[in-house]
């Protein structure tokens, strides 16, 4: 695609389209508040219809800008979902740790969005409210990181352990089966709290940096309606299923600037 | 017919009437808060009533409840027997005369002999089938009651039904019912703060259930098959064997082809709307007209045709009668509850329904409707420019006008409800305009403006609903997102440009003028005026008299009165004054407007009229700055 020699050029800058798919309350626009405001709060009332935020991400080699679609969670929006997934580059499929028929719902989303989205996209499958759970309250925030690396296997010791320990936890999904599912399906996997921040950036620092740079567009034309491409028409085969196994763990160190 | 009281003996029975026992213990029943009385109601075209039984003497129990502990804020029967005596005047004698004869009728009607109303209220608390006929015909009421709504509650609300002596006082010095005066130890604020769930176990459910009978207001929405579907406090299991209640005594009605239109508990007025598969019940002891009732249960209605639609909430029902819609209306509940806690709250807006606008100067507002012709993008139905609930500019095609039933719930959706601000970015929502049209959505666009100067306290201070600003852009085509949102960007670089950011600013800081900011030294203090014709209302400032919720209830509730004496049917009432211990107010109607005013208890009659006139001209004069006069369209 002609448009990824701007990558060569110094800190160019590509808009990325993210969509936020997932159950009622599991936290979608909570997740996004804290991204784009460092925010968060308690008991936030329900999206309706879809809200459509931006966010600046710095990578060291370029500068990603989010347009953020978070979409309503209620059954009775899911007919207008493919409006906003349509030509996403990268989606959040996002459930609750504390509740199973909500990862169900997830790896529903998830099997729409291979069937449906752009060939490329990059799918992040994010467990959310890890403060409810036991590993969400105690973990520093360095342990969050090394834990945020999608196969790392010192994060499904911890898990196991700590399932056998369920003082007070109300984990009802596991991380080793959360994880064992992304990984079969290719998707980048995070568990996250939006109410205490945890991991919340490295999900969207890990998008960035999962989105092919043949995908990227400069400046915010991506933006401009209409005139969208569909960003699957062009692409390659070998490009429509993201390889995390390059990536890895690493990408989750990258600071954002915002 | 599920879910009917499993035991018969909590429902007790008093001589000549029918007093159902809500509460499911009987040691705390005293403190009741909803008793219903024999059904004093329906619509009925069955003609004039037939003669009256003699009133029974043991009627005074009806009264219990309204001393009773449970009810300490309320005014009592007992109080309003002495308030009889105060100086009250009314305009109009031979039409509230007539009236008052109407309500004594309504109270003195349907007392059906004891035996029939046992075998009535078996009925309603354990079906048992066979004396269906008798049963319904010894509750159902033969008044005329549709044509009286308004005039029963105005001048018949609070008086105790046993209290002849206020019967044989027609001579048309009416006591008006009144909101609770001031130095009453309340805090209205409570009635909107949650009841709490009841927790594992059920222990505190004696307690929950009693916050929620403190409550003065509940909203119930329940399918027409007996299912909860939505209630403003508590939720479907605290509030079941009560849905059940009432479904039993509607579907009663409808079944033997009446229909329950409200009915009257001492001091609690119960009002049901039933449309199609739903039915829609308010209860209130806050001294609302019937006809207010149904119509904050319509709005409730519209409000879910608004979030489904008229064929999908007709095609659920109809595929499956018992479907359960409180799925498909998951994540609306707020808005529901929010437009609820505004008619509780009270809003001359619902009261007269009419909208009110931004006060700037026509040159102003005609600027910003320029920009936003100029600027419209191709497939823009509506565009709407609101500050805090009032209109700045509107823009719409020459063939459909907007209602204001539908702005009303847009309106609840971005400013009252914090779903649309709390997302914090520019919101893209499905919504059906019943009063435009039923049968489909509309995609409506809403980004607020900024309107703080400087970036770096934004996140400091908190943007109250008055001061928000919202751009509100309605199309047809659901993914005409980017081309609105593109619209926005450019209607508001220009509006920065010609100073239109500045003028809204500056209107909203300014405020609704104070009466005596119109009129100095003048006795009123709050007034409403409705012009009719633009179906547009202007209003006083709240403060400093009517700041606190109390006080902005009680202001509304001498509203309500003035307005239904004013709209009672058979009535042509154009100028009416009232006064009463807290307040005098006075109504002025004509086919232009409707101005309301309220002054304090002593304001001399005189001075409460002229100051009245000279607000209409103030009004009147002010009138292209105070309303949208046309407004722009393409």
């Amino acid at each position: 695609m002609s448009d990824s020699g701007t990558a060569n050029t110094p800190k160019p800058s590509s808009s990325v389209k993210l969509v936020l798919l997932g159950e009622a309350a599991v936290g979608k626009s909570s997740l996004v508040l804290r991204f784009v405001n460092n925010d968060f709060q308690e008991n936030k009332e329900p999206t309706i219809g879809a809200a459509f935020l931006t966010q600046k991400c710095s990578l060291p080699t370029r500068t990603i800008k989010f347009e953020i679609w978070d979409t309503a969670g209620q059954e009775r929006f899911a007919s207008l979902a493919p409006m906003y997934y349509r030509n996403a580059q990268a989606a959040l499929v996002v459930y609750d740790v504390t509740k199973p028929s909500s990862l169900t719902k997830a790896k529903h989303w998830v099997a729409e969005l291979q069937r449906q989205a752009s060939p490329g996209i990059v799918i992040a499958l994010v467990g959310n409210k890890l403060d409810l759970t036991n590993d969400g309250g105690g973990e520093t925030q360095a342990d969050a990181e090394r834990d945020s690396g999608v196969e790392g296997d010192d994060t499904l010791q911890n898990q196991e352990e700590q399932d056998d320990n369920t003082r007070g936890d109300a984990r009802k999904v596991s991380t080793r089966e959360a994880s064992t599912y992304a990984e079969e399906e290719g998707l980048l996997f995070f568990e996250t709290s939006a109410k205490t921040g945890l991991n919340v950036v490295d999900v969207f620092t890990a998008i960035a940096n999962a989105i092919p740079e043949s995908s990227l567009k400069s400046g915010r034309a991506a933006g401009a309606g209409t005139g969208q491409t569909t960003l699957g028409g062009g692409r390659s085969a070998d490009d429509s299923r993201v390889n995390l196994g390059d990536r890895g763990s690493a990408t989750a160190k990258e600071g954002c600037a915002c | 017919m599920e879910s009917t009281d499993p035991n018969p003996s909590k429902t007790s029975l008093t001589d000549g009437n029918v007093q159902i026992r809500l509460n499911d213990d009987d040691d705390s029943s005293s403190k009741r808060s909803a008793e219903h009385h024999s059904s004093d109601r329906s619509p009925s075209p069955e003609g004039p009533p037939p003669p009256l039984p003699p009133r029974p003497s043991t009627l005074s129990l009806l009264d219990d409840g309204g001393a009773a502990p449970g009810t300490p804020r309320l005014n009592t029967p007992v109080a309003h027997s002495t308030l009889q005596s105060r100086a009250t005047t009314a305009v109009s004698l031979t039409e509230i005369a007539s009236h008052d004869n109407g309500k004594e009728e309504l109270h003195l009607r349907g007392l059906p002999e004891t035996v029939r109303a046992r075998a009535s209220l078996g009925h309603l608390a354990a079906p048992r089938g066979g004396s269906d006929a008798s049963d319904s015909a010894s509750i159902r009421s033969f008044a005329p009651y549709s044509e009286l709504g308004d005039v029963e509650n105005i001048f018949g609300d609070l008086a105790p039904p046993d209290s002849d002596v206020v019967q044989q006082d027609s001579t048309g010095l009416m006591q008006f019912p009144e909101f609770q005066a001031d130095d009453m130890d309340d805090d209205f604020t409570v009635e909107f703060e949650p009841v709490g769930d009841i927790e594992e176990g059920g222990e505190n459910e004696e307690l929950v259930l009693e916050k929620w009978k403190a409550k003065r207001k509940h909203y119930i929405i329940l399918s027409a098959a007996g299912k909860p579907i939505w209630t403003r406090h508590g939720d479907g299991g605290l509030i079941s064997a009560y849905v059940g209640i009432i479904q039993t005594i509607i579907s009663s009605y409808e079944n033997s082809k009446d229909r329950l239109s409200g009915f009257t508990a001492g001091d609690t007025k119960f009002a049901v709307v039933a449309k199609g598969p739903l039915y829609l019940v308010a209860i209130s002891r806050i001294l609302e007209s019937d006809t207010q009732l149904k119509l904050q249960l319509e709005a409730l209605y519209m409000q879910i045709l608004s979030t489904l639609t008229l064929p999908s909430l007709t095609h659920l029902f109809s595929v499956r009668p018992s479907t359960d819609l409180k799925r498909p209306l998951q994540g609306s509940e707020t808005l529901l509850s929010t437009l609820a806690d505004s008619f509780t709250r009270g809003s001359p807006s619902t009261l007269l329904s009419a909208l009110e606008c931004l006060k700037i100067r026509k040159a102003h507002r005609q600027t910003i409707n320029n920009t936003l012709l100029r600027t419209k993008a191709g497939n823009l139905l509506y565009g709407l420019i609101v500050a805090g609930g009032r209109l700045v500019s509107v823009v719409r095609p020459k063939k459909h006008s907007l209602h204001p039933g539908d702005l009303q719930l847009l309106f609840n959706m971005i400013f009252e409800a914090e779903a649309v601000k709390a997302g914090g970015g520019e919101s893209w929502i499905p919504v059906c305009l019943p009063g435009f049209n039923s049968s489909g959505y509309l995609y409506m666009y809403v980004s607020f403006l900024d309107l703080r100067e400087d970036a770096e306290t934004a996140d400091e201070s908190t943007v109250t609903t008055e001061e928000s600003v919202a751009i509100i852009l309605i199309s047809t085509d659901k993914e005409s997102f980017f081309e609105l949102q593109k619209m926005r960007d450019s209607f508001v670089e220009q509006m920065e440009k010609n100073g239109s950011i500045k003028i809204i600013k500056e209107a909203i800081t300014k405020g609704r003028p104070s009466t005596t900011d119109i009129v100095p030294g003048t006795v009123l203090h709050h007034f409403v005026y409705k012009s009719r014709a633009n179906v547009q209302f202007a209003m006083s400032s709240y403060n400093p008299e009517f700041s606190s919720a109390l006080r902005r209830r009680r202001l509304i509730s001498t509203y309500n009165n003035l307005h239904a004496s004013v709209h009672a049917k058979h009535t042509h009432v154009k100028v009416h004054h009232c006064v009463t211990q807290s307040s005098s107010s006075f109504a002025w109607v004509t086919p232009v407007f409707e101005l309301y005013c309220v002054a304090g208890p002593h304001a001399n009659r005189n001075a409460l009229a002229q100051s009245a006139s000279k607000i209409v001209r103030w009004v009147q004069k002010e009138e292209e700055r105070l309303f949208i006069i046309g407004g722009a369209v393409f």
